[in-house]
Parts: structure tokens; sequence; C-alpha cells
């Protein structure tokens, strides 16, 4: 599977009061090119710090569902907050890595994701629930059922290395961005838009 | 002194602070004793300085107003953080940094950091005060006005024996 068709069957699987944010580089781009959405965060740089983020928005909103969308570069690079998140046991939190086992924003260097299996990584830590999945129909099977149940959860969806030809940049200004995602994570009603 | 420390920790819950995570210091031990011994402040022990820039940045997100507590040394590991998250997205978060090396006088891994760290912040462009016992409320004051109309992170640069 390409990460491309697996960022299109998350994005899909996704709700508008879902708080979601995309680690830095190729996956955030493919998120936005997926359908953007005031309850979108896309990371422009501090990779590896997705996560932490994810961790202390769905500390601060214990009834918001907080979906972090992660790349296996990004987990290992802080995979000290893995032990966090089980720490802080967040009900709320889910945790989808997309593991192509390289990093795939500098040209495809091999990352040791092959070697380390990262949801096998996070459920020692502590999470609640972690699977992998590697095929399409797996992946809309795991997410139907993903958000029905408490987190912290880790969905490693294995994908083939490579990006999405014609991705587009987030045209959106930082500032105007984190204003734009504050005001979807702190709005009562999510829905009223 | 924990009489500071506590002092200190009700000074920046009056301005607001409701969001409290960090990596411990020595020089600030008062202060983390109280935040992890009382459940109100649910205190997260973050596992490295820039995951817990991170996590205070969520919380921002989710509407906290959030204070992370680090030693001097977490500057380096937070620099990036910083400099790629906080300052370009402008999320305020108010850094509580330990002085280790101040004047020469400390162990040797914290003697660089000790004599560079206010031109670090001057460098990277994060406003900082210099913590004095006697006017603790108007410097948290003023921290915190600084982040509030510019979005920017701020930092109170803890000197040793003030919440220990």
């Amino acid at each position: 599977m390409k990460r491309y068709e697996a960022v299109e069957i998350i994005s899909a699987a996704l709700a508008p009061d879902h708080l979601v944010i995309g680690c830095n580089g190729m996956i955030s781009r493919e998120l936005f090119t997926a359908g953007d959405g005031p309850n979108k965060f896309y990371m422009i740089g501090s990779m590896g710090l997705a996560s932490s983020m994810g961790l202390g928005l769905a500390l601060r909103q214990p009834e918001r569902t907080v979906v972090v969308i992660d790349g296996d570069g990004n987990v290992l690079m802080n995979m000290g907050t893995l032990a966090n998140i089980a720490a802080a046991q967040a009900r709320n939190l889910y945790h989808i890595v997309l593991d192509n086992g390289v990093h795939g924003s500098t040209g495809n260097q091999k990352t040791i994701s092959s070697d380390v299996p990262l949801e096998q990584v996070a459920w020692a830590c502590g999470y609640a629930r972690a699977s992998r999945v590697d095929e399409p129909h797996a992946l809309r099977e795991a997410l139907a059922e993903l958000f029905c149940e408490p987190g912290p959860a880790m969905l490693l969806v294995r994908v083939e290395p490579g990006n999405l030809e014609s991705v587009g940049r987030v045209d959106i200004e930082p500032p105007d961005l984190a204003r734009r995602f504050r005001g979807a994570a702190t709005n009562a009603d999510p829905l009223a838009g | 002194m924990s009489g500071t420390a506590s002092a200190f920790l009700d000074l920046l819950e009056a301005e607001g602070y409701d969001f409290f995570t960090g990596v411990p210091c020595s020089l600030f031990k008062g202060v983390t004793r109280l935040l992890d011994g009382e459940p109100r402040y649910a205190y997260l022990s973050a596992v490295r300085e820039d995951a817990a820039v991170g996590a205070a940045s969520g919380a921002w997100f989710g509407g906290a107003k959030p204070v992370v507590f680090m030693q001097n040394s977490g500057l380096g590991t937070s620099s990036n953080a910083l400099v790629s998250l906080n300052l370009i997205y402008d999320i305020p978060v108010l850094l509580v940094v330990s002085w280790r090396g101040y004047q020469g006088k400390d162990a040797p891994e914290h003697l660089i950091m000790g004599d560079v760290m206010e031109q670090w912040f001057q460098m990277i462009g994060v406003p900082y005060q210099i913590l004095d016992p006697e006017r603790m409320e108007e410097q948290v004051r003023e921290v915190t006005a600084t982040a509030e109309a510019t979005g920017k992170p701020v930092a109170l640069l803890v000197h040793k024996g003030i919440l220990q």
C-alpha cells in the first residue's frame, strides 16, 4: 500500500470533531492534500514532537478525541514520549504511525523501524492497545474500531516508501494555523463551526 | 526554601498558569516536590525537555496556560522545539530555567551553558528575566504580559538557592 492511499483512508475515517496533529515532513503535506479542516494541525518543524503535543492536548481536553498522525522516523526520534503517553494513560489519544521504514522527506534513507517494531514498543510501554496493518482492507477495519475503545492506542500502518508526486505544501501561515487549531480545540461545540 | 517555592507556584497560578510539565533540577527541587505531591497540579514529568515543550504546546492548543521547568542543560535539547515550533507558530509557553554553571562555579558539564545562557536566549529571541525573590510577582506578571502580547515563549532564569 502506498502511503498516500493510507492517508486518504485515514482522512476519510476522521470526524470533524477529532483533533488531528500531523507530524512534520511529507506526512503532513499528504494529510493536507487529502483534506484540510480547522481540526487539523500540520507540523513543519520540531521533528518527533507530534506525539508530545498530542499528549499535552489530550490531557488538557480529556473529552475530545486526539489523533496523532506520525511517522516511523518521528517516533524513533522521540521514543521516550511513548512512555510518557503510556504512563499518563491518555485515554483519548490515538496514535497512528505511517511506517515506511525510511526518512521519506529527506531522500528515503533507511530508518531502523524494520528491525524495531514500534507497535510492540508502544505495547511494552503500556499503551492500552497496539496493532499493525499493512493493506487497505485491514486498515479500514482497524479504523472502524480504533476510536470505539479507550486509548492510548497505536495503530501502525506499514506502507511502501515513496511520496505523492503532486503533493501540495501547507499554504497557511504557521501562526494562522496555530490560532485556527486552538480555536477548534477549545470550541465547546466543535460541529457548530 | 520551600516557602519561596510555594509562593512562586501560587504566583504562577494567580497569573492563570494551569499546566505544569518539565524535567527536574536540584536548583528547583522544592517546586518539583510540590508539583509532584499535589494532584491538582497534574504535573507531567516529561522524559526530555523538548518533549516537555511539545506537551506544553499541545496543552496550549487545548486552552491551557503552560509552564515548563528545566535545567539550563535542557535548553540544548529543546532548542529545535523552540525555534521550529513555538517561535514560528507563536505558541507561548513560560520556561522556568535553572542557572547551573553561574559565574563558572559548578561541575564541568554546566560551565559552558552557564556562561552562554543569556546570549542563547538573546540569540533565538526569547525574552527573559532573572528571578529576584523580592520582585517575583512583578516579574511573573511582566513576562506573562510579554508572552500574551507577542505569542512567543518567555523565560524566568532561576539562581541557586531561590526555589530549593
